[in-house]
């Protein structure tokens, strides 16, 4: 197996005034290629920060950091923009969809900064769309759409560029328990066909669906074990 | 992400933000609008007061007579009765000279028929459509001799032949009229010259001036002596030989100061157009200072809008969106806010001119550089103004774009 991320004793501290705050106390995690890891851990463990480095969204203050071979803790603001934009497919919790904007043109926009051609866009991100089961409302702009179909254009966007990695900060966060399973599920499915997949979580229901849990306290890793019986969300019920 | 692609996004925002994006051009329209119609009435007003100037006559000197002064104030030009007809034909006798035609003025009743008519009217000589360029178009003007003999003749102008003979179909020539009560012949139609400014140069009634002054005006001054030098190398020496004349008529003193004043043609013109040039400098700086306005009123909403969209950016650059793409999205924004001001000023501009001339009855001339000109400024304050927003935007770190409220 090959192994995706590979974080060596990462730190990230944040500044505020003269007060600084330890994120991150060196943390070291490997994840190989179509793996499915729930992290979680209590509020204020470090968890987000860790996410946002991965995502390439934030610097770390110190320590290595390989995705997909690539070390990007040497990279600068634009090469890391095209990390994002190339490999790494983001899911917010609360969805952080452009506003006044269609479902349709929301996903496209990966492929806009990736130089893909007007038609070639169009096409991938209806493919997109309807693979997390949206056919239906490719034109619908975010406040005509419920908390779920959001999230599933969040996550159609995520996916539409096809990354090595997809992330999500408490993606069902926001939504009911139904919902959350539906979103589960989906991702459950991208796991199945290849895709590695990270998401962070704060219930033990959700963290079930992955292969993986990761634990964080303070700022540190203090358990990483497979999931002893693992939860399955049916095909059907995604596709609801 | 391509350009085109940049500039549908741009129309996109500016459009989702309709009216705020209005309210930020019209800071740009006023100022292009003001800045081209301003333009185009200044240079309007200097150019047909330059052919007004021209029209008067060719090389034309004017004498009026000196200004009184009561105590230490000066009582303004004529306010002195100094010039005679002695002194045109004084005048005349010089070689520098070419034409003289002393003029008095007065209003007249002049009677047809039953029809009636008030004009202005003009006792002057022989010499008076050289001297001042003006043509009979019917008939012809009146000789010397007519004007020595005191003939009761006249020459009129087609806005009295429009009103007066309304009801004749054929030429007014030949036929009698009463001006004040005294018969008169026409002999004359002068060619349409238009009007220049307040003065309707076709609405007149012209006479020999020694029956003006004998039986109209009364006494024995002339308000005005228009003279034309020989060529307009001349016009200095005829202007030297015209004072010394006068002043010998007058029997001046050397150390007296004159009792008339002498005006070239080239003065009034040149006067006149310093007064418009510094006019049109004045309008312009007020409309270029609007135009300043206009484009802080850009900088202000674009920055307002990065601060409004700042998740937006936030967004942008986690799927992928660099420095330059932020960059360029929002320096299109203001330029295409900028420029739509300014082509919408541009058609306010030039409209606002033309209904000027029309209804105002002022002459506008639009000419294509202050057009071109704010047209790039418009361009101009836009990418000035829409840098700093821009830049701003451009610099924010992804997540912390993504985390602001
Ligand atoms: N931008 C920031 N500036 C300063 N401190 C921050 C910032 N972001 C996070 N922190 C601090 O870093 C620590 C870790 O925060 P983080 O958001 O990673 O926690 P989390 O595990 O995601 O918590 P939660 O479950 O509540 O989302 C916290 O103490 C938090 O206060
Ligand atoms: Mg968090």
């Amino acid at each position: 197996m090959k192994p995706v991320i590979q974080i060596e004793s990462l730190k990230k501290q944040y500044q505020i005034g003269d007060q600084e705050i330890q994120a991150l106390r060196g943390v070291s995690l490997t994840i190989e290629e179509g793996d499915f890891v729930a992290i979680m851990g209590p509020s204020g463990s470090g968890k987000s920060s860790m996410m946002n480095v991965i995502g390439c969204l934030d610097k770390p203050t110190s320590g290595e950091f390989y995705l997909d071979g690539f070390p990007v803790s040497e990279a600068h603001d634009d090469e890391l923009a095209e990390i994002r934009n190339q490999k790494i497919g983001f899911v917010f919790q609360n969805f952080n969809l452009l506003p006044r904007t269609t479902a349709v043109e929301n996903v496209e926009l990966p492929l806009l900064y990736g130089g893909v051609s007007a038609k070639e866009r169009r096409q991938r991100a209806v493919q997109a769309l309807i693979s997390v089961g949206l056919a239906e409302r490719l034109n619908n702009k975010p406040n005509e759409l419920s908390g779920g179909q959001q999230q599933r254009v969040s996550i159609a966007r995520a996916l539409v560029n096809d990354p090595v990695i997809l992330l999500a900060d408490e993606p069902t966060g926001a939504l009911d328990t139904k919902t959350s399973e539906e979103i589960m599920g989906i991702f459950q499915q991208l796991n199945d066909a290849g895709k590695t997949v990270i998401l962070v979580t704060h219930e033990p229901d959700i963290a079930e669906y992955a292969k993986r849990i990761v634990r964080f306290r303070d700022g540190q890793i203090i358990a990483n074990e497979l999931v002893a019986e693992r939860r399955r969300v049916l095909s059907e019920e995604v596709r609801r | 992400m391509s350009f085109l692609e940049c500039v549908r996004i741009s129309f996109r925002s500016i459009k989702a933000n309709g009216l705020r994006s209005i309210l930020t051009m019209l800071g740009i329209i006023i100022g292009v609008a003001a800045v081209i119609a301003m333009v185009a009435i200044g240079e309007g007003t200097s150019s047909s007061v330059a052919s007004q100037i021209n029209g008067l006559g060719s090389n034309l000197l004017i004498v009026a007579p000196g200004q009184a002064t009561q105590g230490r104030v000066s009582l303004g030009a004529g306010s002195l009765n100094t010039l005679t007809l002695a002194d045109a034909e004084a005048i005349a006798q010089k070689e520098s000279v070419a034409g003289v035609a002393p003029s008095v003025n007065g209003r007249a009743q002049i009677v047809w028929g039953s029809n009636n008519y008030s004009s202005s009217l003009e006792g002057t000589t022989a010499d008076f459509p050289e001297v001042r360029n003006v043509e009979v178009a019917q008939g012809r003007f009146f000789t010397n001799f007519e004007v020595k003999q005191q003939f009761n003749v006249a020459v009129v102008g087609t806005e009295v032949v429009n009103n007066l003979f309304a009801n004749l179909s054929t030429s007014p020539i030949g036929q009698t009229v009463q001006i004040n009560r005294i018969p008169f012949t026409i002999i004359g139609v002068l060619k349409s010259q238009g009007s220049s400014g307040m003065t309707n140069n076709d609405d007149r009634i012209l006479i020999p001036i020694t029956t003006a002054m004998s039986r109209l005006t009364g006494g024995k001054n002339v308000g005005t002596i228009y003279v034309s030098a020989s060529s307009s190398d001349q016009m200095d020496q005829a202007k030297l030989d015209i004072a010394s004349t006068i002043r010998a008529q007058h029997n001046l003193r050397p150390t007296a100061a004159d009792d008339f004043r002498i005006t070239s043609q080239s003065d009034i013109l040149s006067t006149a157009q310093q007064v418009s040039s510094s006019m049109t400098a004045l309008l312009s700086g007020i409309a270029a200072i609007s135009l300043i306005v206009g484009g802080i009123g850009v900088m202000n909403i674009m920055l307002v809008s990065v601060t409004e969209r700042t998740r937006e950016i936030g967004i942008r650059k986690a799927i992928g969106a660099k420095r330059s793409d932020i960059l360029r999205q929002f320096l299109i924004e203001a330029v295409t806010l900028s420029l739509i001001g300014g082509v919408v000023g541009i058609l306010f501009g030039v409209g606002a001119a033309l209904v000027i001339s029309k209804l105002g009855g002022m002459a506008t001339s639009i000419s294509l550089s202050p057009i071109l000109y704010a047209f790039l400024t418009s361009s101009l304050v836009g990418v000035i103004f829409g840098v700093y927003p821009a830049r701003k935007a451009a610099q924010l770190k992804p997540i912390d774009a993504l985390r602001y409220e």
